[in-house]
């Protein structure tokens, strides 16, 4: 198939990736650009492994056709680091012990930056509902609800990068 | 305390004290367990041992991947043994290596050794610091000899490292999604494979169509009913696999059995008939007034890892490298150089952490596919990684499971007598068990070995289909009985806690109904037939958690909700465990809380303890509430996370998680001892809830609503 140039916004800064039209977005993320962040679990959007922020929204990239990415802003688990320092939600994982095998943790946190960034002050209920369409087999799921109720109680100061670098732009 | 523990049979098989640790990165102790990780923290609870024996920091000890050519070998990393197994051998072997450095830096210095200590690796005199560390002195002499038992550990009651809530080393890295999982790694001109799997367990390649592959393939591989693919990227290995499936021709023959007719499926079978206890007690048969007796059934249960299973491998002339998210590096490599006619020495295998193990899954069968693959592009890498289908229809799975129970109760409501039949396919089918590769590959291609049905181990109660089968409680006559299955329609194997999954819940389940017939309140039944005082304890203690005595009663309660309890000491012999349960029955099943009280012995790191038991509490809800392997005649259905639906964060229960300190009692493992438990006080709740009993899993509306109307 033939390639085409897809222009993007990956974690902040500009990129022209060639690909095929109909490539995964996450295989463009993991293959074409390196980033192991975000993770293949089903390649059909149903577990969450592979969830990165598309337009500020939570959503699969597995099944996220890369010409559709074209024109976007894309922010992956690696991109909330703020000069090497982690987002809040990445460090309220930490705090919590918030995993076990950690495999599904990337798209967690994408899905909890999404949630807090348009409900600074969620409940746990709330929590669980954002959390719903990211699947975990080991059972952290309790732990990882505290570390985003964490992350809230921070406050309105809660600073995440993406606001940063749209500031600093 | 820790006087003369009986040697750790990992450092039995590996005596060196070279073999678990070095010292060769200046400030840093690298220590090389045999175990692995996969998410169960057990590195950083070795780390902390290591760290308290040698009294070096914890920043300072470098954790080494487990490989066939540098590692001690521990076999598997299963049961939940690495603390008392791997833990035990480098708790023996830095206590140990600490003395030995003592007693040499004594003599340099020309003082008694018991006046020295060691801080941060540095030796630490009473006129400061000497200069001599574990990096200063001469570490063949220090570590090139045989591990003796002659050095005593630290008791707990001296630790400063071990026995607190480390922080997990590796989290760090999967917060902010640095590369760290085999999926992860990229080899030097490595490409990509996948294979096509068969449409059925029972299925014949007669041939392959033309196919328009993409244009990065390299070549396509066909032996026997094993067809594969490489590919220069992963995206063009899936295009053409995906159009060789279509182009593949298959003879396809029905081989399964009904699924909604198991318990018929599973009697019906030729089976290997075994006695686990045989203590008959006339007398106590004669005490008999009222017998009760009952059946209890779980299917097929997948173990749905969140990541398909990935491989490496390389060959180099005649030798093969293998990257692998295995549990056993060793066993793998003798099954692969048998299944393969090599020499174990030609195979390396080396660990690489995948995501999360709950048993024996695909990830041996995808290190074999790479074997296959990378014979065909000798010196290149290959990487396999399965389908989200394969992996949730062709790795081993949990065997469905039958339980008959019966018991005699006497006067005063006191249990006589207790029969238990077990039926299931066998849990011990891992790679090199019974002297056959057991690699699915293997059993496709051309002149392949195919699958035995499972062996199961020693009937011990301990091992296999059998664990858990004997109940923990004073039962005067005893007879237990395991009935294992000849055929194997559907690949079986290890999935976290064995039989003891069902065996608990059966048994449980039983004791409730039991105390119903006895007119006795369960917590006050189960302690009536308890002696062993730290299994009374985790009951009272999960009872006292859950306000058991408060609960809100039939008549005084909101509609629909139950509280359930249920024990078990793990294998018989390991931790114990007690949960309760509060479920809501409404138009359906929710699980609202759970409790659970655990002794596992002394603990090495308690936040990790309760990491492991908190999400093994989660996945045996999910097993007990949702899940269940769907198949037609010919082949298994239930291959997405829609049609293999498991537990989710709106569906998922708080969990309350206490440890009942007993640090004079030595450790024991904590990922797998809640499961039995957990089933138990769901289907317990179930039943206080509903009113009727549901004997087979999953309870789900559907089984609830069945067992209501044949009430």
């Amino acid at each position: 198939m033939a390639t085409v140039n897809i222009r993007a916004t990956v974690n902040g800064a500009e990129r022209v990736i060639e690909c095929e039209p109909d490539a995964p977005l996450l295989d463009v993320l993991r293959q074409d650009l390196g980033l192991s962040g975000p993770r293949f679990g089903c390649g059909v959007g149903l577990c969450g492994a592979c969830f990165v922020l598309i337009g500020g929204r939570a959503r699969s990239s597995c099944d996220f056709p890369a010409w559709a990415a074209g024109g976007q802003d894309i922010t992956t688990v690696e991109g909330l680091l703020y000069e090497g320092t982690m987002h809040p939600v990445q460090q309220a994982v930490v705090d919590e012990q918030a995993a076990q095998c950690g495999y599904c943790t990337s798209g967690m946190i994408m899905s909890a930056v999404a949630l807090l960034r348009a409900n600074p002050a969620p409940t746990a209920a709330e929590v669980r509902s954002a959390l719903d369409g990211n699947l975990c087999r080991c059972g952290s799921h309790q732990r990882i609800v505290r570390a985003v109720l964490r992350a809230a109680a921070q406050g309105t100061d809660v600073q995440d990068t993406g606001v940063r670098q749209e500031e600093a732009r | 305390m820790s006087g003369s523990p009986p040697p750790s049979p990992s450092l039995a098989a590996n005596p060196r004290l070279s073999e678990w640790l070095d010292f060769s990165v200046d400030a840093v102790v690298t220590i090389r367990p045999g175990k692995v990780e996969y998410g169960q923290g057990v590195w950083t609870a070795l780390a902390q041992i290591a760290a308290e024996e040698l009294d070096v920091g914890l920043d300072q000890v470098l954790v080494a991947g487990v490989s066939t050519s540098s590692s001690p070998d521990e076999g598997v990393t299963s049961g939940s043994r690495s603390i008392e197994d791997c833990g035990g051998a480098l708790r023996q072997v830095c206590a140990q290596v600490r003395a030995a450095f003592l007693a040499e830096t004594a003599e340099k210095l020309g003082v008694d050794a018991a006046g020295l200590g060691v801080e941060r690796g540095a030796v630490r005199t009473p006129g400061g610091q000497a200069g001599l560390t574990y990096w200063s002195l001469d570490e063949a002499a220090l570590l090139d000899r045989a591990a003796q038992l002659t050095a005593a550990a630290k008791s707990p009651a001296q630790w400063s490292v071990a026995g607190r809530s480390a922080p997990r080393i590796d989290l760090p890295d999967k917060a902010t999604g640095r590369p760290r999982f085999l999926h992860d790694l990229v080899l030097p001109g490595m490409l990509f494979g996948r294979v096509i799997r068969p449409p059925a367990p029972a299925a014949t390649l007669d041939g392959v169509g033309e196919a328009d592959l993409p244009a990065g393939v390299v070549v396509q591989v066909r032996d026997g009913s094993f067809l594969g693919v490489i590919a220069e990227s992963d995206r063009d290995a899936v295009t053409a696999a995906e159009r060789l499936a279509r182009a593949a021709r298959w003879t396809v023959r029905e081989s399964l059995p009904d699924e909604d007719d198991l318990k018929g499926f599973l009697l019906s079978q030729p089976t290997e008939d075994q006695p686990v206890v045989q203590r008959p007690d006339t007398e106590a048969a004669a005490r008999v007034e009222r017998t009760c007796a009952a059946e209890y059934t779980r299917p097929f249960i997948a173990h749905g890892s969140m990541a398909p299973s990935c491989a490496i491998a390389r060959w180099d002339g005649d030798q093969v490298s293998v990257w692998t998210h295995s549990q056993g590096v060793f066993p793998l490599r003798g099954a692969l150089a048998h299944g393969l006619g090599l020499d174990p020495a030609q195979v390396t295998v080396r660990h690489v952490e995948g995501a999360g193990v709950y048993g024996h899954n695909a990830s041996d069968d995808a290190a074999a596919d790479a074997v296959l693959l990378a014979r065909e592009v000798p010196g290149r890498p290959v990487r396999v990684m399965w389908s989200r289908p394969d992996e949730l229809s062709w790795g081993p799975l949990g065997p469905a499971m039958l339980a008959r129970l019966s018991a005699g109760l006497g006067t005063g409501g006191r249990i006589q007598t207790w029969r238990q039949d077990v039926w299931s396919n066998g849990f011990v089918g891992r790679p090199g068990i019974g002297g056959e590769p057991r690699l699915l590959a293997l059993s496709h291609i051309a002149g392949g070995t195919p699958i035995s049905a499972a062996p199961d181990g020693v009937p011990s109660g301990a091992m296999g289909a059998t664990r858990n089968a004997v109940p923990a409680y004073d039962i005067p006559d005893l007879e237990v009985t395991r009935h294992r299955l000849l055929t194997m329609p559907l690949r079986t194997s290890s999935l976290r806690s064995l039989g003891a999954f069902l065996n608990v819940f059966a048994i449980e389940s039983f004791m409730d109904e039991l105390a119903l017939a006895a007119g006795a309140d369960p917590v006050g039944f189960r302690l009536a037939h308890l002696s062993d005082p730290r299994a009374r304890r985790v009951i009272e203690e999960a009872a006292a958690m859950s306000g058991w005595a408060a609960r809100p009663r039939e008549g005084d309660r909101a509609g629909g909700t139950g509280f359930g309890l249920a024990f078990a000491r793990y294998k018989g012999t390991s931790g114990y465990c007690a949960a309760v349960a509060e479920v809501a029955a409404d138009t359906s099943i929710s699980l609202r809380r759970l409790w659970l009280a655990v002794d596992v012995g002394r603990v090495i790191n308690p936040d990790g303890v309760m990491n492991q038991v908190e999400g093994g509490a989660i996945q045996s809800a999910s097993w007990a509430l949702r899940e269940r392997v769907r198949f037609d005649r010919t082949r298994i259905t239930s291959v997405t996370w829609e049609s293999y639906p498991i537990l989710r964060f709106t569906e998922v229960p708080e969990v309350a998680v206490r440890i009942v300190a007993a640090p004079g009692e030595p450790e024991t493992g904590a990922g797998e001892l809640a499961q039995g438990p957990v089933a138990g006080a769901i289907g317990n709740a179930v039943a206080d809830a509903v009113g009727v009993r549901v004997r087979d899993l999953p309870l789900t509306t559907e089984q609830v609503t069945r067992a209501i109307e044949q009430s």
